[in-house]
């Protein structure tokens, strides 16, 4: 099987790795990053344990192949808290009991991460779609909608660009474009 | 719940892709968006022996408002035409059916051309395809094909491409101006694959229905269109009694599956619930009204 050699970016750092292409994203930032924050739970894009954010976009990291992700800006929970200080979403988290075994809160705080950078004053509803995508077996629901609306009340009453994540950078192949090619075809 | 081993090419243009997957045939699997894909082959319930990535093809992802038709590039992710302007003002079913697909992670990297190809019978876009008589653009060997909505969906996951081409773009006629819309499903979570599914567009003209197209998902193989339903709302005036009408004809055509999730009955019934539910929405919104 022939390996390949990528190399992407996470949390800030470059990384490296010779990979299989079977390899998923997932497993690469587990394995061969030694970042094993971001958890594994259905390994079919159902549960969304393993939400990361991909050049700024939620993503299932169990879905892309690490070979998919070559010059990609990727974030892991590892660069939620600042040292010892949490990230206002993962204090909220903590105020209101949103976890007890902790396995699905990665996906849960980077899910929440993003949509409250594109959704600031979400409704409740917003907040219930929102996290649709991610499974927690342990403590419910309703202390995570609590959570994520404190986090966003605490976020929206103190601006801080440092807690959201880098800008996306420029569109790369299959990313944005509303401008078809000229193929000379009717519409 | 880990992928085969696999060859894997990532073309950076549409000869390259075509060109890979004549010599690979049948072995050969396009990855766009891998959102059905990759979920199949991390449960080695599809095992390519390539996997072609066409992520790399530049020119394949864009949103243009033509004439009567909104051409969508494959590449284009599913999130991309759920938040654009143009299929909200042109075509404001297809963006309510995108907020139906999958959760908000899936439509940051699905693409429009994979969940059209993949063709799961439950799936959003297929069924407004078919509702719209919409088309796709495929590349292969012997050039450009253009396929018809109606020719395009064989049974499940099996679309009339051949194993050499390359779906590049799926064409959505508007929803004509004036024209009432609605898409609606039933499932047992925000975000899940439907029991059942109905989008409906209505044109009306001198305070009668002049003409109603009515799509369904997750009710058989294929998207279905429920054409005696369609027929017997052309001409009519709008009424309660005229949508149940509608929904038993709905309930007396399709041919669902029972599963886990539920009996094949209660899909029949469900069926006619969202029919009945969407020409309701449908007629609300039909009129000069602008469009929210």
């Amino acid at each position: 099987m022939t390996h390949r050699k990528i190399t992407l970016r996470i949390n800030g750092r470059p990384y490296a790795g010779l990979v299989e292409p079977r390899k998923t994203l997932a497993d690469f930032i587990r394995e061969d990053c030694g970042l094993t924050g971001t958890h594994l739970g259905c390994e079919h894009g159902v549960c969304g344990a393993c939400t990361i954010l991909m050049d700024g976009q939620a993503v299932r990291s169990c879905l892309l192949f690490a070979v998919q992700a070559v010059d990609a800006e990727l974030m892991t929970v590892e660069a939620l808290a600042d040292g010892d200080r949490l990230h206002p979403i993962q204090q909220a988290y903590r105020d209101h009991h949103a976890l007890q075994c902790g396995f699905c809160t990665p996906g849960f705080l980077l899910t929440t991460l993003a949509f409250l950078r594109d959704t600031p004053r979400p409704t409740d509803r917003e907040i219930r779609e929102a996290l649709a995508g991610n499974l927690c077996r342990c403590t419910g629901y309703h202390n995570i909608v609590k959570a994520v609306a404190a986090a966003a009340a605490a976020l929206a009453s103190a601006p801080r660009p440092d807690l959201w994540p880098p800008a996306a950078p420029a569109p790369r192949g299959g990313e944005g474009g509303t401008t078809p090619p000229a193929r000379g075809r009717g519409s | 719940m880990k992928p085969a081993p696999f060859e894997y090419f990532a073309p950076e243009s549409l000869e390259h892709a075509v060109d890979l997957l004549h010599t690979h045939g049948d072995g050969a699997k396009v990855l766009a968006g891998g959102q059905s894909l990759v979920p199949l082959m991390n449960m080695r319930l599809a095992r390519p022996a390539a996997v072609v990535d066409i992520n790399r093809i530049p020119g394949l992802a864009y949103i243009a408002d033509g004439a009567e038709t909104i051409r969508i590039g494959a590449l284009t992710r599913l999130r991309a035409a759920e938040t654009s302007g143009v299929v909200a003002a042109r075509c404001p079913l297809l963006r309510d059916a995108l907020r139906l697909v999958g959760h908000v992670q899936i439509r940051n990297r699905g693409t429009v051309g994979g969940s059209v190809a993949h063709a799961d019978p439950a799936a959003e876009l297929t069924a407004v395809l078919a509702l719209l008589d919409g088309r796709v653009v495929v590349e292969g060997r012997r050039g450009t094909r253009v396929i018809p909505a109606a020719d395009l969906f064989v049974t499940y996951l099996t679309t009339s491409l051949e194993a050499d081409e390359v779906l590049t773009e799926v064409q959505f006629p508007a929803v004509p101006p004036g024209a009432g819309w609605s898409w609606l499903e039933v499932a047992r979570r925000y975000g899940d694959f439907a029991l059942a599914g109905a989008g409906v567009v209505l044109r009306v003209a001198g305070g009668a229905i002049a003409e109603a197209r009515i799509g369904l998902t997750g009710l058989g193989p294929v998207p279905v269109r429920a054409r005696a339903a369609e027929r017997l709302l052309a001409g009519r005036a709008a009424s309660e009694a005229l949508w149940a009408e509608a929904a038993a004809a709905v309930r007396d055509t399709v041919e669902p599956d029972g599963d886990i999730h539920a009996t094949a009955e209660y899909r029949r019934h469900v069926a006619g619930v969202v029919v009945q539910r969407a020409l309701r929405e449908a007629i609300g919104r039909a009129g000069d009204a602008p469009r929210p």
